[in-house]
């Protein structure tokens, strides 16, 4: 018998449920994290929260030879307010959790459709471990965070040792699971834009089987008013419609200078079909998917609209 | 093939630990397995369920969905820890006896600790955020209604105990145990 055999045989009798055998390593900074990435490149993984690669790893979908532990890195946890080129934006390290996103009064201020997609995620269990970062990149299509990333257009900013640079959201989700990260890659902040002006409202909504399932699909919309009620500037996106959350840029823009008005919606939403990709699973048909899309994207944007008017206004500020 | 061990040294329920174990081990069964403390039950082993639910420095957390080796260098509590050192239920475990909030009892450590975590958090919880606070835990024989029940009545006798404290002075967490001790008798 080998050295430590007696482990394997007493913890995992070729048990299903039990991860494959890894080396670990604890990153204590950012740079050790890289560096780590830089040594075991394509045969390592990052675990943040793990609340969805140790699952796969648990059904031996995902057999990483290396695990990086970056929980313990404090850089990744920071949350702020920050003012750049591309305006006013709230950065979130990649190692903040998501109750805590969700907790935060100030986040909810400034960008309220990440508290609103929040709610809907996993449960408090899931939530107290699973990361910002660790959703963006493990990329599900129906999941909440990619869907508001994508909306918004935030930023990605991936380091590879010293090299760092910045990938916004249109292009960091490439398919299921997959992402713009290069293996010796690590995630390490989001950039998500605030809209500043007065009368912005949002709204999340979506269908799934049980409340904190993965949704069917899922929809979210974020819209600014002028002072006669028009809409100036709207955002709108879709999850669980294609191998990607979409964002609805031309509907979107389709929507500037008119009142939001059903009918006008409805219109706009007549084609949302040609901008997605659905499958059909023992979910739901594709069909269904978009009669779905197009339900919950008339509905969010009218409780966007609804949102932006509410006195006392607790939109962006 | 090799299995790759660690050292892990965490605080379970109290006490200091420390044990060489196999890296791969995941946090339920390094308690259930290596410290035979099979309170914490282990159930899909794919963070479905919440049988395994324990509080990770004092937030509760998914014990399948963490390798012990993460765990190196924080307080762990299982439902073992929350009863008081002599076995005397605490409050809530005894509103669950209570108000039959258990039957096979394979879910009820995780119940426990994801109720016990919200009672911490708030101290008067509506129905609608125990709902919320015991949704990622899967109960096959209750229909869920009893556990609401049991949190509630835990909540209101934990209320009542701190307001008979701040009458007499006792042992708030005390009074209460000993008014649900009384009730059960």
């Amino acid at each position: 018998m080998r050295a430590n055999e007696h482990l394997r045989l007493t913890y995992f009798p070729l048990h299903p449920m039990k991860s494959a055998t890894f080396q670990y390593a604890k990153a204590d900074s950012i740079p050790h994290a890289c560096a780590l990435l830089c040594e075991y490149g394509v045969d390592a993984k990052l675990l943040a929260g793990g609340q969805s690669l140790v699952p796969m790893m648990a059904m031996r979908l995902a057999r990483p030879a290396w695990l990086i532990n970056v929980n313990e890195i404090d850089e990744l946890k920071t949350s702020a307010r920050r003012s750049g080129a591309d305006g006013e934006v709230w950065v979130t390290g990649a190692g903040v959790r998501q109750i805590d996103l969700e907790r935060d009064e100030a986040v909810a201020a400034a960008v309220p459709l990440l508290r609103q997609g929040l709610s809907w995620v996993g449960h408090v269990q899931t939530k107290n471990r699973g990361t910002v970062g660790g959703s963006l990149v493990h990329a599900d299509p129906s999941a909440e965070l990619p869907l508001v990333a994508h909306t918004l257009g935030a930023r990605c900013v991936l380091r590879r040792a010293d090299v760092e640079r910045s990938v916004e959201a249109n292009a960091f989700f490439i398919a299921p699971m997959i992402t713009a990260t290069e293996p010796d890659e690590c995630l390490t902040e989001v950039h998500w834009p605030i809209w500043r002006r007065e009368r912005v409202g949002s709204a999340f909504d979506e269908v799934s089987i049980r409340h904190g399932d993965f949704a069917i699909v899922a929809a979210c919309a974020q819209v600014e008013l002028d002072h006669a009620g028009r809409c100036v500037r709207a955002a709108l996106g879709i999850g669980g419609a294609a191998s990607t959350p979409v964002a609805l840029d031309a509907i979107a823009r389709s929507l500037h200078g008119t009142a939001l008005d059903p009918t006008t919606v409805d219109a706009a939403l007549r084609s949302i079909g040609d901008h997605l990709d659905p499958a059909s699973d023992v979910h739901a048909t594709a069909e269904y998917r978009i009669h779905l899309a197009r339900v919950l994207a008339a509905r969010v944007i009218r409780q966007a609209r609804a949102d932006a008017l509410s006195p006392p206004h607790r939109g962006p500020q | 093939m090799n299995e790759p061990t660690s050292t892990v040294s965490m605080t379970v329920n109290g006490a200091s630990v420390q044990r060489e174990i196999a890296t791969r081990l995941s946090l339920v069964d390094f308690l259930r397995e290596t410290l035979r403390l099979t309170g914490t039950h282990v159930g899909c082993e794919h963070g479905i369920c919440g049988a395994c639910s324990v509080l990770l420095d004092g937030d509760p957390v998914r014990a399948c969905l963490m390798f012990a080796v993460q765990a190196d260098g924080h307080a762990i509590t299982t439902v073992e820890g929350l009863a008081a050192p002599d076995g005397t239920m605490s409050v809530l475990q005894d509103s669950f006896c209570e108000t039959h909030g258990l039957q096979c009892g394979y879910c009820t450590p995780g119940m426990l600790i994801a109720a016990h975590a919200l009672l911490e958090q708030n101290a008067r919880p509506s129905t609608g955020q125990i709902r919320d606070a015991i949704s990622g835990n899967l109960c096959r024989c209750t229909g869920y209604q009893q556990i609401v029940d049991a949190i509630q009545l835990a909540a209101q006798r934990r209320g009542d105990a701190v307001s008979l404290a701040a009458q007499r002075g006792g042992d708030a967490v005390s009074i209460a145990a000993q008014r649900a001790g009384d009730a059960t008798r």
